[in-house]
């Protein structure tokens, strides 16, 4: 926003005549740029520091249904974290938080980069198919959960049968029933979800990078791993920066695919931090303790985009 | 073109802060129209979560003939039934609660501790004849909250040509039921199917087995309930159930049992309208086993209950009432009991409805000593719930033993 002043000004300075530029006060030119950034801080008080700041609030109140009735909610101080905390669910949900969010992630970002590499190339419907890779993308959560949880069901699942065709198992694998398979089964159908954006975000990355380098380099010798790893891999950096971060801040928040396949079950197999503070508040209707729970995710989030504007920041200081 | 001075910005600033403010007055209003004690009454909001057909037509029906009976139009609205809790406490918080609502019955408490509803006494209105589990869901603390028309609970339905042909019983006891279940098991065809699912629909199922069995939700880690779910544990490790009741909602455990792929199932009369589409399907219920033969089966009850809320206008709430008192009449509770395959909760009628429909037979009688979800812990029974569901959860899936997983989610 700083940088909108100086360029404000010259454009003034052109069009006001000079005498009513004399008259005008730097006092007078602040007011007006305040002016100008008004709704965009209306609009960002509103719809964002608002609710942060009563998330924050209820997560030290005794907040249930009865407070929406008559306005009282009591304050607790840090009751409700230490609930949440000591509860037998929160290191379940802690390190199936992390598992998931790194596993989800590390496959969709393979996936898709090996995706997007490919497509570099142009060959015969390479177009068609590129969009046809939207398809995940496009299909809401709720029926991709759905016909996910009919794939993978135990005895007549399509993936079992396949499977049991191949003769790769003899026993039917519980997918979504056993809790050693179950969390992992949920990633799966997180990265056949996930690939599409992380296609996307990487495809338009490698198109910026300009085609004479890779002829440059392919004069010194430089081909194939090489110029993956001197050329492609260091102006690919912004765009795999924004695609992480952009990741980890949704995989984190994933309630909807968790909640269609498995409720968080089997056992508490695949119950992350996110779809037990969804518990907490809209199940349970304990709004404190499920606002507790969801500020400890926003702390982790926040962890990661400060780690992403100092990363970008580097990148820019460079 | 005009020059976009200060004054314009700060105009358009102002402007800008004024829809604003309009826009988000307009998102809380929901038509509160406000009359005074002594003006008339015109029309009724109503909400509930009849959203589906044939549900969603018959309520429309019955309450516009209830409005006409009383004298005003009924604007009604029914949302999702996942959704229908978060529209009731925005309502709260913005006193535009509706004139007449319909609430789950295992809710009712709940809101009712809120401060949000009118016990129906102050209109004259009174549960007497009502099965008891009903009047008790009904009320909290002594005083009667809501008025519930009809009830349903669930029962063992079972494949009639699968058990003549395998010459197996229905069984009415525990022990039964599993050497019926393990015979009913034979290549791709289990002997019973549940569902045991991470949410409310895994407790519920599960409470017959619970409370029959002398089992409560005031403490789980009981050696009753961890026989109750002992008897699961083993349907399930000796394959006569299939270990997908883990993911099962009731509507696949229907499929299931609608594709042959189970002999019996445990389900709720709202699947004859599904069941019976599938003419070749020949099916009966029964009631629940019993833990021993003579045992009385307790099962839980579902249905929803009708509510007056605090809308602060005693003429519109004396009128709500009007409405809750004709949808609960005598004429009413039968015809949806009959239209929606579910129980008159007058126990008086019962007779005369099983009469009418002998397919209802066995869940009348369930309902007589059936058990409302609230009647012990009232407001805190989610919290019992998800433990229940919990508990069943790591026992099947083979994390704990029952004695265990109980123990280990009543300690939470």
């Amino acid at each position: 926003m700083a940088s909108l002043g100086p360029a404000g000004s010259v454009v003034q300075i052109v069009a006001v005549p000079a005498a009513r530029r004399r008259r005008r006060s730097p006092q007078r030119r602040y007011t007006v740029e305040l002016l100008f950034l008004a709704p965009a801080m209306a609009y960002m008080l509103l719809f964002f520091g608002y609710p942060i700041v009563k998330n924050v609030v209820m997560g030290f109140q005794h907040y249930t249904n009865a407070t929406f009735f008559t306005g009282v909610a009591p304050w607790v101080g840090v009751d409700n974290y230490s609930a949440v905390i000591r509860s037998a669910v929160f290191g379940k949900a802690a390190v199936n938080t992390l598992l998931f969010t790194v596993g989800s992630i590390a496959g969709q970002f393979t996936i898709g980069l090996a995706i997007a590499l490919y497509f570099q190339r142009r060959f015969p419907l390479s177009g068609v198919l590129r969009s046809l890779l939207l398809l995940p993308w496009l299909i809401p959560l709720i029926v991709s959960s759905a016909v996910w949880r009919w794939l993978l069901d135990e005895d007549n699942g399509a993936v079992n049968q396949v499977l049991r065709t191949l003769n790769l198992v003899s026993d039917n694998p519980g997918w979504l029933t056993s809790p050693s398979l179950a969390l992992t089964a949920v990633i799966i159908v997180n990265i056949w979800i996930g690939v599409p954006f992380y296609t996307t975000i990487l495809y338009g990355g490698l198109q910026d990078i300009p085609e004479e380098l890779y002829e440059a380099a392919a004069l010194d010798g430089a081909t194939g791993w090489k110029a993956f790893q001197h050329i492609t891999w260091p102006l690919l950096r912004p765009a795999v920066n924004v695609v992480l971060v952009l990741g980890v801040v949704y995989t984190l928040k994933m309630i909807d695919i968790i909640l269609g396949l498995t409720r968080g079950g089997p056992a508490n197999a695949t119950q992350t931090i996110a779809t037990q503070s969804y518990h907490l508040s809209f199940v349970e209707f304990d709004f404190g303790q499920g606002a507790a729970m969801g500020n400890i995710l926003i702390a982790i989030s926040l962890v990661f985009a400060i780690f992403y504007l100092r990363a970008s920041r580097r990148a820019v200081d460079q | 073109m005009p020059k976009f001075t200060s004054k314009h910005a700060a105009r358009l600033a102002s402007f800008a802060a004024t829809a604003l403010l309009f826009a988000l007055a307009a998102c809380g209003g929901g038509g509160g129209e406000s009359t005074g004690p002594s003006e008339s009454v015109k029309s009724l909001r109503v909400l509930d979560y009849y959203t589906n057909e044939p549900d969603n037509s018959i309520y429309t029906k019955l309450l516009s003939a209830c409005g006409e009976a009383n004298g005003v139009t009924i604007q009604r609205e029914a949302v999702p039934g996942d959704t229908l809790i978060q529209r009731v406490l925005q309502q709260s918080s913005s006193k535009t609660l509706p004139d007449v609502l319909m609430l789950d019955n295992p809710d009712l408490q709940q809101i009712a501790a809120t401060g949000a509803l009118t016990p129906l006494d102050e209109f004259g209105l009174s549960a007497e004849g009502y099965a008891n589990g009903v009047v008790d869901a009904s009320s909290y603390r002594g005083k009667l909250y809501g008025l519930q028309p009809i009830t349903n609970t669930i029962g063992l339905f079972y494949n009639k040509d699968i058990l003549a042909n395998a010459r197996v019983k229905p069984p009415a006891t525990w022990d039964e039921l599993r050497i019926a279940a393990r015979q009913l098991t034979s290549g791709k065809q289990y002997g019973l199917a549940f569902a045991a699912p991470a949410n409310y629909e895994g407790t519920w199922q599960f409470l017959p087995f619970m409370w029959s069995n002398g089992g409560d939700e005031t403490n789980i880690a009981t050696p009753q309930t961890a026989a109750a779910l002992q008897l699961l544990v083993e349907l399930v490790n000796d394959g006569s159930a299939s270990k997908s009741v883990l993911n099962w909602t009731q509507a696949d455990v229907n499929d299931q049992f609608m594709a042959g792929n189970a002999a019996m199932m445990i389900n709720g009369p709202w699947q004859f309208p599904v069941l019976n589409q599938d003419k070749s399907l020949h099916y009966d219920v029964v009631p629940i086993p019993a833990p021993k033969a003579g045992a009385t089966v307790v099962a839980p009850l579902g249905g929803e209950t009708w509510t007056v809320p605090q809308t602060g206008n005693t003429t519109r709430q004396r009128k709500a009432a009007k409405i809750v008192e004709c949808v609960n009449s005598d004429e009413n509770q039968l015809l949806l009991a009959k239209e929606r395959q579910t129980v008159p909760t007058r126990t008086a009628l019962q007779a005369k409805f099983v009469a009418d429909q002998p397919s209802m037979k066995t869940f009348s009688e369930l309902v007589a000593n059936a058990r409302a979800r609230t009647s012990q812990l009232g407001p805190e029974w989610p919290k019992a719930a998800t433990k229940i569901y919990t508990a069943e959860q790591s026992a099947l899936t083979g994390q704990a033993s029952p004695a265990e997983a109980l123990e280990q989610a009543q300690n939470g």
